[in-house]
């Protein structure tokens, strides 16, 4: 459903109401981030911060037609980059679904799926995308296989385990109702085991799609000729510290925005859900 | 159809359905026979008529959800038989089945929360196969509209229900499968008692038109003894028969046969015993904590 509270034509009963609006108070942090970053590269006295560089020389940087660096909104190899993150994400993404949502729901459901998985997940899960960059370019012929397989593995314990929870979490009498009624195996999945894990499958998602990001970004700083990460690790190395910052933040904005777009998809398939939560709010 | 719920009142019960006659012969079920070995029923049996409206109390753990499960098939016994129509329902080593022809009201309610209430009410119907699509439609919508003027929810998902309106749309979706028997597991427990006392006259009414064999399961002894032909006291665990007692009030029921004499000399009679297998239950419960 939509937003039922607007924040503009209504009549303002509260004094101090504008300090408390969430869009007012999520700029007051930003800004206030900024602020900080700003007086500790002017203003502290410590060699270290002195180094880098502050929001104003990024935002100039990041906009100007004719960088300093090489990198900004107006050069073609900034996209370049965006486009080969974009789709080294959304391929480990899409795998992550194809394979995670599957095996997820089936242990949820299925005790002997479960027995044969359940344990060696649990052991693969805490291993860091990071420890798997040796094996992956061993395995893989060339990087672009290399660098999806590491960003797709977190992407895929955080899909399976979330669809996973999700099943378990369906009350039993849900299964028993669909059996009363004459609802075959292939009907529960249908009716009952896929809706029911719905919501949890999209948390899943989302936290996969934050997830990808982060360890593309790893797998691109070791492996890679194009993308975020290496912008960010090439900047580095080329002492391009104002570059370094305008690759963060796009990876930040990337993430954020991808993660907004399945959560928006997410609300939009399950309206059952959302009108659930929006009583009970 | 709108009007019909106003003329219950000097009719007598719709005649007993053909099918729906129960028997439950000796049955015993043992949970963990090799370990903790919980003898939750113990050479219980009791028999039902087509059309008899039982209901089934006792204190918690007494084995009245574990005789439901195995009667709806999701779970099997460890010795007795249980017969549905001179048909074994339930006998050592058959494998346990539900089926439409004994739906479950749960007690937690098992609604579909990602579906409506029309595609709930209609889901048994689509999945036997029993018609098309458009025909379920029609047949759910008629069922609801039969049922108070429900019609106007058939877009709505359970969520946005009451608790009560959540029941009632329960009991339709089992009811319009045409069940040989209708389970009812504590299906009111949760509500205040305003709206329980509109629940138990909107169950005597649908009981009232269309009369099927009704197994009704409660701790609340003056819910049973209100709503039912027969009261079947339960004893602790192992749950076996204490006491079955006949409520021969004259139906149509409302709140004032709580008043009469005859109401309450079968509440005297039921209160003991239930009393008692209450205390029992209460002092071994204090004795496993211990």
């Amino acid at each position: 459903m939509t937003d039922s509270v607007t924040h503009s034509g209504k009549p303002a009963p509260k004094q101090f109401s504008f300090l408390s609006n969430k869009f007012v108070l999520n700029v007051v942090g930003f800004m206030g981030f900024l602020f900080l970053w700003y007086a500790s590269v002017q203003w502290l006295p410590i060699a270290a911060f002195r180094r880098l560089p502050d929001p104003v020389e990024v935002i100039i940087e990041w906009t100007s037609p004719d960088p300093y660096y090489g990198v900004s909104i107006f050069t073609a190899n900034y996209y370049t980059h965006i486009f080969y993150s974009t789709y080294r994400v959304l391929a480990s993404f899409f795998l992550a679904i194809i394979l995670g949502v599957p095996l997820g729901i089936f242990m949820g459901w299925k005790v002997s799926v479960h027995n044969y998985a359940y344990a060696l997940l649990g052991l693969l899960r805490p291993i860091p995308p990071l420890a798997w960059v040796p094996i992956a370019i061993l395995l893989f012929p060339g990087v672009e296989l290399a660098v999806i397989f590491v960003t797709f593995l977190v992407a895929f314990f955080a899909t399976t385990m979330n669809t996973y929870v999700g099943v378990k979490a369906i009350p039993e009498d849900y299964f028993r109702a669909a059996a009363c009624f004459g609802a075959t195996e292939a009907d529960i999945l249908r009716d009952v085991v896929i809706p029911g894990a719905m919501p949890s499958i999209f948390t899943g998602l989302q936290i996969a799609m934050g997830a990808a990001w982060f360890s593309l970004a790893a797998g691109e700083m070791i492996a890679a000729q194009y993308g975020l990460g290496f912008v960010i690790w090439e900047a580095y190395n080329l002492i391009q510290y104002t570059t370094i910052v305008i690759g963060m933040a796009t990876l930040g904005l990337a993430g954020f925005l991808s993660s907004a777009i399945v959560r928006w998809i997410g609300n939009r398939l399950m309206a059952w859900h959302e009108q659930k939560l929006g009583m009970e709010a | 159809m709108a009007g019909n719920s106003t003329v219950t009142t000097g009719q007598t019960v719709s005649p007993r359905p053909k099918s729906g006659k129960v028997s439950v012969r000796n049955v015993t079920k043992i949970y963990d026979p090799e370990g903790a070995n919980v003898v939750a029923l113990e050479g219980f049996s009791m028999d039902m008529d087509a059309g008899d409206f039982v209901a089934i109390v006792g204190p918690s753990g007494c084995g009245k959800s574990t005789l439901m499960n195995i009667l709806a098939g999701f779970d099997t016994l460890s010795s007795g038989e249980i017969y549905l129509d001179g048909e074994v329902l339930a006998a050592p080593g058959t494998k346990p089945t539900p089926g439409a022809d004994r739906v479950v009201v749960f007690q937690q309610g098992a609604l579909f929360p990602w579906m409506t209430v029309l595609e709930n009410v209609t889901y048994g119907l689509l999945r036997q196969r029993k018609m098309g699509k458009a025909q379920a439609k029609a047949k759910g919508m008629e069922f609801l509209e039969r049922s108070g003027n429900l019609g106007r929810i058939a877009n709505s998902y359970p969520a946005q229900l009451s608790s009560g309106m959540q029941r009632r749309v329960e009991i339709i979706r089992a009811l319009i499968n045409d069940p040989k028997i209708l389970l009812l597991d504590e299906p009111f427990r949760a509500m205040d008692t305003v709206n329980k006392n509109r629940m138990h006259q909107h169950l005597l009414k649908i009981f009232q038109d269309n009369r099927k064999t009704i197994i009704f399961i409660t701790h609340d002894l003056e819910e049973a003894l209100f709503l039912a032909d027969r009261v079947i006291v339960m004893t602790t665990r192992p749950g076996t028969l204490k006491l079955d007692i006949a409520v021969d009030l004259p139906r149509p029921r409302d709140q004032s046969i709580m008043a009469s004499a005859a109401y309450i000399a079968l509440k005297q009679q039921a209160v003991s015993a239930v009393r008692e297998e209450a205390k029992r239950a209460f002092e071994r419960g204090e004795r496993e904590m211990a």
